[in-house]
């Protein structure tokens, strides 16, 4: 089953590698992963989209806690989560073809960030299975060139009744 | 106070409490050296090679419980020492390996003997670190030594580039360091402990399966007042030789592929398994499908992902072995187990038939070739009452050695168990010798392995560490050949080494003494004449070269199927001929 783990690390060099590493040297296999850094610059959140029973999972859980820059691992397929990911889909128009790709863009809310005479870059932001059919849907127009970010996810907070005020992180907090 | 980067890691060592490092010079290490030499707190063992280094800290780490230090070059320095990192990874011991590495700005270059240390140890370390600011040297190491000693132990890398080595910086050394990344369990979960207890309680057929890791939690003590406690069987693994007395009537021995008969069959049969500080390698469940198919697994652990890694357990308790076996023992005493101990009889009884069915044995007429388990025996009855260390090389002999040679107390077994590391076995003996200068320490090997790693007869010279190895000369890479046997219908592909060298010559060679045995006659001699000298010696042993040790569990077979004999259908090979022209001096296999 495929599950996405979100791994706070130390914002370090060499970190990504002993991740990475740890996939590899076990065989386990890394569908999609997206780093950045969080907003205390120290620390850096990677999202991991991985496949894998019941009891891979938990092995890929612990060993990525046994990792010593790995601050915390949370495998959000425990609870409820949104994910979102971007392409960019670089397409061939030709000129009949032009108003139907913007029509499909608009479809999914998509935006043309780049064009020129002969090619459309489109930005196409949603879950995997949004972005997926967007693609499929331009393919037969003559893509040119994908790239996708890999997916982040975040955990869906539960509701609560009466909360109290939240509190603002401010960048100048920290 | 400012200091180079070389004297902050001096006073770096002096202040972990560091005697002896072992190393191997080179250029971009040089101002270390230098300074280390400009000083008497820490010895310096140089060795021949930076494996022995490596082997040399790990066998100075298992003997003491104290981290092992090598220091080595950069480039092959580094690449020499990967063997005894991975060794020590997969057996947990902690050792902290300081490489040199090029200046910091020519890294990444490929300047002169540049390698990517961290790169290359990343997997093969717990943790290391690259040096860029000698400012950060004396954190770094205290955060190496801190890693390496604490949680599920193992090996630390902290390269150290020419420059950082050079430069003055400031000397700082934290009493403690904490890491947020890093925390290890050490207290065990006390509802999964009051599970275990009443498991336990319920239990008919129970049995322990202790593993390396009550070594290094020293432990003994708790295990064996667990083990007394409720009257449970003790089988041992590979790397838990010595946890609980090799000689107390509630031990089964090592358990396994080469285990006794007794341990297998009690673990295949039981009905709970309590695993402490073990990891249920290949080695030791067989097959795991097959692996204690009734048993409910009490898993006690430091490291969370060994647990259910291999095999299902039923009660998993993350934690140190030695303060969740006081936990369980004192809820244990809490709950009386009325007449438990008296409804494991039938067990006990089962067992002792077992025992009695296949113990381990071995045949040695007086006029037959030397029997390899005889000889083992014989070292075992000449040194027992000096509470020897007995460190071994990879293969048959130590099979034979585990099984014959009987443990009673921790840090006296030195065995490279989870990578099977042949060349292990001198130099770590070497390691334990540097530390109890005064101590008995044996090495039993083969003529395969020693032939690994014996440039370190130097060291031990030169250094004066007496250590007495015993070769096992069977003129073959002894367990391959019995695989070729079993497995290959005898063909002896690369497994038989022709002439091997003159052990006795080489001895001298290297100014140490050199024995030989021949005869079933002259063992008893050249055992007690190494005995005597104080000085390093290799006794070679001429041994029969066709005896395959037993009981064994055939790779990927279940534990109850054991092969207690040459089966009838094997094939024995022929004797290859020798490759050396118009020479075949091997008196034992032509005789």
């Amino acid at each position: 089953m495929e599950h996405i783990i979100s791994v706070l690390v130390e914002n370090k060099f060499g970190v990504l590698s002993r991740v990475a590493n740890l996939f590899s040297g076990r065989g386990y296999n890394i569908e999609t992963l997206s780093v950045a850094p969080t907003l205390d610059p120290s620390m850096s959140m990677m999202t991991i989209v991985t496949r894998g029973d019941d009891k891979i999972i938990e092995q890929i859980v612990k060993q990525l806690n046994k990792v010593i820059d790995v601050i915390k691992v949370v495998d959000l397929n425990e609870s409820e989560f949104v994910e979102r990911e971007t392409a960019l889909i670089k397409i061939h128009t030709r000129q009949e073809d032009r108003a139907e790709a913007l029509r499909i863009a608009d479809i999914f809310r998509g935006k043309v960030v780049d064009s020129t005479p002969t090619t459309y870059t489109i930005e196409v932001t949603g879950d995997v299975r949004k972005v997926e059919a967007c693609i499929n849907l331009l393919q037969p127009l003559g893509l040119k060139d994908l790239v996708r970010t890999g997916r982040v996810a975040i955990a869906r907070e539960p509701v609560r009744q009466a909360a109290a005020q939240p509190k603002r992180i401010l960048k100048e907090e920290k | 106070m400012k200091l180079t980067g070389a004297e902050i890691f001096v006073e770096c060592l002096k202040r972990e409490g560091v005697k002896t490092i072992f190393g191997l010079p080179g250029g971009v290490v040089l101002k270390i050296f230098d300074v280390l030499h400009q000083q008497k707190d820490v010895e310096v063992i140089l060795t021949r090679h930076e494996a022995g280094a490596g082997h040399m800290a790990e066998g100075y780490a298992k003997a003491t419980g104290k981290p092992g230090v090598a220091l080595v070059t950069s480039g092959p320095g580094m690449t020499n020492v990967v063997t005894p990192l991975v060794d020590a990874y997969m057996d947990s011991v902690p050792i902290v390996v300081f490489t040199g590495q090029v200046p910091t700005h020519l890294i990444g270059n490929d300047a002169f003997q540049e390698a990517d240390n961290v790169g290359i140890s990343r997997p093969c370390t717990k943790y290391n670190f690259l040096v860029k600011d000698v400012n950060d040297l004396g954190q770094i190491i205290k955060e190496a030594f801190y890693i390496a000693m604490t949680g599920r132990p193992g090996p630390v890398l902290v390269d150290i580039p020419k420059d950082v080595a050079m430069n003055k910086g400031e000397f700082h050394y934290p009493d403690r360091v904490s890491i947020r990344g890093y925390n290890p369990t050490y207290e065990g979960n006390k509802w999964q402990i009051k599970q275990a207890v009443e498991a336990i309680h319920k239990a008919r057929k129970p049995i322990i399966y202790v593993g390396g890791g009550a070594i290094f939690s020293n432990a003994h003590e708790e295990l064996l007042e667990f083990a007394e406690l409720t009257q449970i069987p003790v089988d041992m693994t590979l790397m838990a030789l010595g946890a609980f007395p090799g000689s107390h009537p509630l031990s089964l021995g090592m358990m396994g592929m080469h285990g006794s008969y007794a341990s297998n069959m009690a673990v295949h049969f039981s009905d709970l398994v309590i695993a402490i500080g073990a990891r249920f390698d290949d080695r030791v469940t067989g097959k795991v499908s097959e692996f204690c198919p009734e048993a409910k697994v009490i898993h006690i652990d430091i490291d969370p992902t060994s647990i259910r890694k291999n095999v299902h357990v039923d009660i998993p308790i993350v934690g140190d072995v030695k303060t969740v076996l006081r936990e369980l023992k004192a809820m244990l005493k809490a709950t009386p187990n009325g007449n438990a101990v008296e409804q494991r009889k039938p067990w006990w009884n089962q067992i002792n038939e077992w025992k009695a069915k296949h113990p381990l044995t071995y045949e040695q007429p007086p006029d037959a070739l030397i029997k390899p388990q005889y000889v083992i025996d014989r070292i075992y009855q000449f040194t027992k009452d000096k509470d020897p260390i007995v460190s071994t090389d990879v293969g048959q002999h130590q099979m034979w050695a585990a099984q014959h040679f009987v443990l009673n107390k921790p840090r006296r077994w030195l065995t490279s168990g989870g990578l099977g590391t042949m060349g292990f076995g001198m130099p770590a003996a070497l390691g334990a010798q540097a530390a109890f200068r005064d101590k008995l320490v044996l090495c039993i090997a083969g003529d395969g392995s020693f032939q690994m790693n014996m440039q370190e007869m130097a060291t031990a010279v030169v250094n004066k560490l007496p250590v007495k190895v015993f070769i096992l000369n069977n003129h073959f890479h002894g367990m391959v050949r019995q695989w070729q046997d079993l497995f290959y219908e005898g063909r002896y592909a690369s497994s038989y080494l022709d002439t091997v060298p003159d052990f006795v010559k080489l001895a001298e060679a290297f100014n140490a003494v050199g024995l030989r045995a021949t005869k079933v006659g002259e063992v008893d001699g050249v055992i007690k004449e190494a005995l005597k000298v104080d000085k390093p010696v290799i006794v070679d042993l001429e041994v029969d070269p066709y005896e395959n040790c037993y009981p064994m569990i055939p790779a990927g077979g279940s534990n109850h199927e054991m092969i207690i004999e040459d089966p009838p259908e094997m094939k024995r090979g022929e004797k290859p001929a020798s490759k050396v022209a118009g020479e075949d001096k091997d008196a034992v296999l032509t005789a």
